[in-house]
């Protein structure tokens, strides 16, 4: 971490950037929240640790448009995140510069607390197991039962965009240790059910749902300037949580905006109130491109066609999805 | 003072469930919210905070005022029924009977609010002592006591025992409808209250925000915190989420709207609002709040400031510590309170 | 095939796209062909007109059965149109069956200006299927019913 803040220094002294944008110390270990530092004793605040969930590439969308660079550490997932930004015209790649950072995990801090380790002041994961230095002393669990539902099946430790890397190696390819799980476990664990047992689940999760858009605001994928569901001209409930089809419609709609944009950063996921698995609307999405138009990963390019905007002649007709039966 | 065995709950919550409708922290989707118990679900009084506060149970998130339907070429209005039916909320921690005072101040005041007048007239409220406060917890600022919670009855969970002690005469009232299942407390029973009560308050007073200093936040100080240039520097993180309005205690503002149901007829409800979201202020002449850091500190100074002056110095923040623990982006009351009362 | 008159009249949209479809309807009416009556059609410029939130919404205020009707694959009249219509249909579908609602409940056919016969085919399978799958009640709004 001093690595990062020294850099940082240096890059804001000789003008490189005129500000900085990662993430300052909460009030408690576990809240740590992004942030802009725009003076080199300001930085004394920056703190990166397993508890920075926060994608910061949404952040660069308004970055973008302040004058000068914005020096940037993301993690290597928010770097999909940039690069599918960038495709879509949001924000300035000229005007930014990214210091990718290692990353083994970020942790859910609820999942912490609960395994009744309390008092956190900071965290170290250490293979498979996270280090908690609490006001009680120094506290032990399995990495696994605290990491955030996106990072036990990490798409990897590489950096898809960047000036310069610190604390992560260049082509660094493998998931944190062991972690490799196979993101569409769930997804294929839904589809084996009957409808009426998968109607049953989502109507579960979903009704939920209180309305509070975090899951929109906090996607980087979501970058309209006017949400269709903040208009006034459209029909919807927006705030309301009146019945379940209006939550249907919004995550559906919403899922569906950002298939084959949709990085599976999991950011929707990890900011939940409610805890609504809301990445299994978005894999469900990218497990069918990968199945039907092949293998896409939005983000990993900056030129490549949106599965949705594009075509070929061959392409499966609809009515696959009855043939093949389920929810397959 | 009465007591029930905690093994007896589902007894007891049956026997209420009878005669009015029961309102319980319900686990659902591994999340505990307030929802209408039945024999069928499953109670969760372990969880220290519901996602959602208790405030659904008088003010919910979103209800119909009126339907109006055209048939025949005749216009008919059909007002929503005004609750008529007793309840009981279980479980209230003393936060979120606080924050029913602070709803009070606005609902039952002229003009009253007749859709939450006849939930509170008709809602009897049974608190539960925080057994262990957490650190996101910082009600004692706000003097509110979570040994203490108040309301129409409050109980205790100590050792394999519920202690209930009745305060108002609704409290009596719901004591003697279930008088059959309460044992009347053992003589040692006020010194276990008592004790736990120490136990409570010697981890409240440890916890890491209980002590804040609300000293700045005034009404004679109105114009010097809104003119304060560090809401510059605290909003920017902020997504302009609802989050912390919706999962709020205390936050009671609404938006009426329609729903065209065709040929069902239209229906006004209304719902919560966010004063995050940008179209909060739309009005017909336009928007007086365009920047999310005017919206961010409505927010606060709302909580912080305008209430209290208008309310003998309540301030509309209870404490509970859900903003702290749900915003996506790590934001929160307590790191306002701290930046601008000069504490960070 | 004709469908037997029950209690149940269900209410069907179909989303025709101007340059085929909706002349194979024409020529399926100016042909006498019959297909039931619960079929509404709505006329677009293109299938691709077709927003998925147009077939939520249907749902939504009632319907119990969503077809969409296009230009056969090369033949749209805007060149590519139903091309991407075939890729947001098929993973909207796809999503709709993954949230339970029952997949026959929704299908696209490709229907030319020439083929009157198959509109109506179509139409009387479709409806009859919608008759198997009874009323939409996992995609409704009851703000909607009466």
């Amino acid at each position: 971490m001093q690595e990062l803040i020294t850099r940082a220094k240096e890059l804001l002294a000789d003008g490189t950037v005129s500000r900085v944008l990662g993430w300052k110390k909460g009030d408690m270990g576990w809240d740590p929240e992004p942030a802009y530092f725009e003076k080199e004793e300001e930085l004394e605040n920056f703190v990166y640790n397993p508890f920075c969930g926060a994608n910061l590439s949404k952040y660069l969308i308004a970055a973008g448009k302040l004058e000068g660079t914005t020096l940037v550490f993301l993690k290597p997932c928010d770097t999909y995140s940039f690069n599918q930004l960038i495709k879509e015209h949001r924000v300035k790649r000229e005007k930014t510069y990214i210091i990718g950072v290692g990353c083994h995990g970020t942790l859910k801090a609820e999942k912490v607390r609960d395994a009744g380790i309390k008092g956190i002041e900071d965290a170290v994961i250490d293979g498979d197991t996270l280090k908690v230095k609490t006001i009680y002393g120094a506290k032990e669990m399995p990495l696994m039962d605290a990491l955030l539902e996106r990072c036990k099946v990490c798409k990897g430790r590489t950096h898809v965009i960047y000036d310069e890397l610190i604390g992560a190696e260049e082509g660094e390819e493998a998931g944190p240790v062991g972690l490799a799980g196979d993101r569409f476990a769930k997804v294929e664990e839904l589809e084996a059910m009957s409808p009426k047992e998968r109607f049953a689940f989502w109507q579960g999760e979903l009704s939920k749902c209180i309305r509070c858009n975090a899951c929109r605001n906090v996607c980087p994928a979501c970058s309209c300037l006017k949400c269709v569901f903040d208009s006034n001209q459209f029909d919807s409930n927006q705030k309301a949580n009146a019945d379940t089809f209006e939550e249907q419609m919004f995550h559906i709609i919403r899922a569906f905006h950002v298939a084959g944009r949709c990085t599976d950063c999991g950011e929707c996921s990890r900011v939940c109130p409610q805890g609504i698995p809301l990445q299994l609307l978005n894999r469900k999405f990218i497990k069918d491109i990968n199945t039907f138009y092949g293998e896409y990963q939005a983000g990993a390019d900056t030129e490549s066609r949106a599965p949705l905007t594009d075509f070929t002649f061959e392409d499966v007709e609809p009515g696959i999805v009855g043939e093949r039966g389920g929810g397959r | 003072m009465y007591r029930i065995k905690r093994n007896k709950l589902t007894e007891l919550f049956a026997a209420i469930s009878e005669a009015q409708d029961l309102f319980l922290p319900l686990r659902k989707c591994d999340q505990t919210n307030y929802g209408l118990w039945s024999q069928e679900e499953a109670f969760d009084l372990d969880t220290l905070k519901t996602v959602k506060s208790a405030k659904d149970c008088f003010f919910p998130q979103s209800e119909v005022l009126y339907r109006c339907k055209t048939e025949g070429g005749k216009l008919s209005i059909d007002p929503q029924k005004l609750c008529d039916r007793d309840f009981v909320v279980f479980g209230m921690r003393a936060c979120d009977v606080k924050a029913v005072e602070v709803l009070d101040n606005v609902f039952l005041n002229e003009p009253v609010d007749t859709f939450y007048a006849a939930r509170r007239e008709h809602g009897t409220i049974v608190s539960l002592a925080c057994h262990e406060p957490e650190e996101t917890c910082f009600c004692k600022n706000f003097g509110i006591d979570a040994a203490k919670p108040g309301a129409d009855v409050e109980t205790w969970f100590i050792e394999d025992s519920l202690y209930w002690n009745p305060l108002t005469e609704k409290g009596e009232a719901l004591t003697a409808a279930v008088s059959e299942l309460l044992e009347n407390a053992e003589d040692s029973a006020d010194k276990a209250v008592e004790e736990e009560q120490e136990s409570i308050r010697s981890i409240i007073d440890k916890l890491p925000l209980s002590h804040l200093d609300l000293s700045k936040f005034k009404p004679e100080n109105t114009m010097e915190l809104f003119d304060s240039p560090l809401w510059e520097e605290m909003y920017k993180p902020c997504l302009a989420c609802g989050t912390c309005t919706f999962v709020c205690p205390t936050c009671q503002c609404y938006d009426i709207r329609d729903f065209d149901g065709g040929k069902n007829g239209v229906q006004r409800y209304r719902c919560w609002d966010s004063c995050m979201y940008s179209d909060f202020t739309m009005m017909a002449h336009g928007n007086m709040r365009t920047s999310q850091m005017q919206r961010f500190r409505q927010r606060f100074m709302h909580k912080l400031v305008y209430y209290p002056a208008n309310n003998d110095g309540l301030y509309s923040c209870v404490g509970c510590g859900r903003c702290v623990s749900k915003c996506p982006a790590s934001l929160n009351i307590v790191k306002v309170i701290k930046k601008l009362g000069g504490e960070a | 095939m004709q469908v037997e008159n029950t209690e149940f009249r269900p209410k069907i949209v179909a989303f025709c796209c101007n340059w085929c479809s909706y002349a194979g309807a024409d020529l399926a009416g100016s042909s006498r062909l019959a297909y039931p009556a619960d079929v509404k059609i709505i006329r677009v410029p293109c299938s691709c007109r077709v927003n998925p939130m147009f077939i939520l919404r249907a749902f939504q205020r009632g319907a119990d059965g969503v077809i969409l009707c296009g230009c056969h694959p090369g033949d749209c009249h805007y060149t590519t149109g139903n091309y991407y219509t075939r890729r947001r249909m098929t993973l909207l579908f796809s999503m709709l069956d993954y949230l339970g609602v029952e997949n026959g409940r929704t299908r696209v056919e490709w229907v030319s200006a020439a083929e009157g016969v198959k509109f109506s085919t179509t139409m009387n399978e479709f409806v009859a299927k919608i008759h198997e799958l009874g009323e939409n009640v996992r995609l409704e709004d009851l703000r909607c019913k009466n």
